[in-house]
């Protein structure tokens, strides 16, 4: 069985973060939900003038959350400021009945990157606020500091563009984290494509992997959805274990001590 | 203003005239929502479901309902 996460005091038994749009139906995502051990999934507030449903999404999130223990963490997904994300949290709070957020702000239409500055600002103000804030960002070091010193839970680092599906675009970057935030609880969100993606973050001692489109947009997605929960354990268990360093030269594995068909002088 | 005398807000963008004063909860009640249902700003800044029965509305308010959805 995996180790707890603790965040704000919470136990997660689950490093599986999951995210809960584009699936192809209601059933679909409960089903993904359940076959993920997700306990934290992710939701969203949008505008909207007319009454009219949701086609029963949010619904089954719920029921979802119930039954299998998790709980919802809204998103501030579509803000462009640091003013806009914190009037939706407030607003999510409400709605949601949860002081977590999911704290995004967005600084370029194209890359969906956050906006460090208003990023910081957002944060800081949500944490004075009473909030829980976990902030989508970049793997910038600096940027990271900033958020932990305003006062964030938690991290949660970009692998590659949101959807984008192409895994960790720069490994480097989110090993420096690692190494030089040792205390911080870490999450890769965004831009995971493949369970071997968030394997590869889990080895790195990320705490934990948020992702969407890739269960979402599977061509199975309860399935990838086990995948997925099955790749985060192993990853785990391996950073647990300690992965081997790795050599630029070979280093032969049996010991046959030279020439085999030569015998030594 | 005198309770007869309609004004005009800005519902999600559009614009929406009322025939008579409203607070924010008759507006969203009005529009279909049960209140608990959603969550209202007017002109950037959120307005608590528990405020909405005072809130009154004044001409060119700017009001945004949000609901929940799925997301990432």
């Amino acid at each position: 069985m995996m180790d707890e996460l603790v965040i704000d005091g919470v136990r997660l038994e689950s490093r599986f973060f999951l995210g809960t749009a584009g699936y192809p139906s209601p059933a679909h995502l409960r089903d993904a939900i359940a076959a993920s051990g997700a306990k934290l999934i992710t939701v969203g507030l949008k505008r909207t003038l007319s009454a009219a449903g949701d086609n029963g999404f949010i619904g089954i999130i719920r029921e979802a959350v119930q039954a299998h223990g998790a709980r919802l963490l809204p998103n501030t997904a579509g803000c462009r400021s640091a003013r806009e994300a914190v009037q939706l949290a407030h607003m999510a709070r409400e709605l949601y009945e949860t002081h977590w957020v999911k704290l995004e702000v967005v600084g370029d239409e194209h890359t969906l990157q956050p906006d460090p500055f208003e990023l910081v600002q957002a944060a800081a103000q949500l944490v004075r606020d009473g909030f829980t804030v976990l902030p989508y960002c970049t793997d910038d070091l600096v940027t990271c500091r900033k958020l932990l010193d305003a006062g964030c839970a938690v991290l949660m680092p970009w692998g590659a563009p949101i959807g984008s599906g192409q895994g960790l675009l720069n490994p480097f970057a989110l090993r420096t984290l690692r190494e030089r935030l040792p205390d911080a609880t870490l999450v890769v969100d965004a831009g995971i494509g493949a369970p071997s993606h968030a394997a590869e973050a889990m080895e790195l001692g990320y705490d934990a992997v948020l992702l969407n489109s890739a269960v979402a947009h599977a061509r199975d997605p309860v399935a990838m959805a086990r995948a997925f929960k099955l790749s985060i354990e192993a990853g785990r268990e391996a950073w647990r274990a300690g992965v081997m360093p790795r050599q630029d030269f070979a280093v032969p594995s049996t010991p046959v001590g030279g020439h085999a068909f030569v015998l030594d002088a | 203003m005198t309770g007869a005398e309609a004004i005009t807000v800005i519902v999600d963008g559009r614009p929406r005239t009322l025939d008579r004063a409203h607070t924010l909860a008759d507006l969203v009640s009005q529009l279909g929502h049960a209140q608990a249902d959603v969550a209202t700003s007017v002109n950037g800044s959120f307005v608590a479901r528990a405020s909405r029965g005072t809130h009154s509305l004044a001409p060119g308010d700017s009001v945004l309902i949000f609901k929940p959805i799925v997301g990432g």
